[in-house]
């Protein structure tokens, strides 16, 4: 097994990004469009962080003209860039899927402050 | 046949290229080989080089096998299978076959004893499809019919039917070298690899390629 924890060692960032669940944050996302790369940025709420080791994903909840969109994004993929904390929010558990079923005042997660 | 080496399975992983796509990995330890003998056409009737791999206590070596390793002054190994190559010749018994023989984006075909599933039926085990669960049907997970009647009055051979699923060997073909590791004698093969974790595989040049 020791091999197989180098292999995902070696794939892993070093320093992966910081954040919680119920955190606002901005990924910045690399695209590629022919030849050109640029970085997009994805702003939401983080509903979850699921897995671990090199596999772990976490999923980033926002509004977007009226529909709820969601992406999920491996947080040791070359094409997250970095990940920006906006706003730090108090959560009482891990996963925030009934965020999905609240819209407007109700969808909301408190801000923590220190 | 171009090359071949024997090799252990370890595990499965996921890597990432430099674009950022995911890669899943089955992680193999290959090798180090030693060529234990050449058989010939003058003493065996055959050309083959006979590998060797894998460690072993002495006190598990059969009087028998221990005189064949002597016989060639080759270290005790575990596991002895013979391959056919191509460039047979060019081999000598004693020399090293490492992992390095393969080069990244090489396509490689590997055999191994795959899971055992035990008796299955012909649902599993030939992914046939079950009949209705409800409205009266008696008729669930069965394998249908037996073929045609009094003429030939029996089942052909081959017919599918229940049976042992699983434990026997099986070769994926065709399968991407992703990454060599000579240090660690460790290939990474892209997608899965028969065989549960720890399994003794053979990996070969494919004959697809």
């Amino acid at each position: 097994m020791d091999i197989i924890k180098k292999i995902q060692l070696e794939n892993m960032k070093a320093e992966p990004p910081k954040f919680n669940v119920g955190d606002t944050v901005k990924v910045h996302v690399k695209v590629i469009e022919g030849k050109k790369e640029r970085i997009q940025i994805f702003e939401g709420i983080v509903l979850k962080r699921q897995n671990g080791g090199v596999g772990e994903t976490f999923t980033v909840r926002k509004i977007s003209s009226g529909f709820g969109v969601e992406r999920t994004f491996l947080i040791h993929s070359p094409k997250i860039e970095k990940v920006d904390v906006v706003r730090r929010g108090k959560v009482r558990r891990a996963k925030l899927n009934y965020l999905r079923d609240r819209v407007g005042k109700s969808a909301k997660v408190k801000e923590k402050r220190a | 046949m171009k090359k071949a080496i024997i090799g252990r399975k370890i595990g499965m992983t996921q890597i990432f290229t430099d674009n950022g796509t995911v890669i899943p990995v089955t992680v193999v330890e290959a090798g180090p080989c030693v060529v234990l003998q050449k058989k010939t056409i003058e003493t065996d009737g055959y050309e083959a080089l006979q590998l060797a791999f894998g460690e072993v206590k002495e006190r598990r070596m059969t009087k028998p096998l221990k005189g064949h390793y002597d016989k060639n002054s080759v270290e005790y190994k575990k596991v002895i299978r013979e391959f056919k190559l191509d460039d047979y010749a060019s081999y000598e018994t004693g020399q090293l076959i490492q992992a390095d023989v393969f080069e990244a984006g090489e396509r490689v075909d590997i055999s191994g004893t795959s899971k055992g599933k035990g008796f299955q039926g012909v649902i599993k085990r030939h992914n046939q499809s079950r009949g209705p669960m409800a409205h009266g049907s008696k008729y669930h997970r069965r394998p249908g019919s037996m073929g045609a009647s009094s003429s030939p009055s029996r089942v052909f051979k081959g017919k599918k039917l229940p049976g042992q699923m699983g434990n026997k060997n099986v070769t994926a073909v065709n399968l991407e070298v992703v990454k060599v590791d000579v240090e660690n004698n460790v290939l990474l093969i892209k997608g899965a690899v028969p065989g549960i974790r720890g399994a003794l595989i053979t990996i070969k040049s494919s004959v697809k390629a």
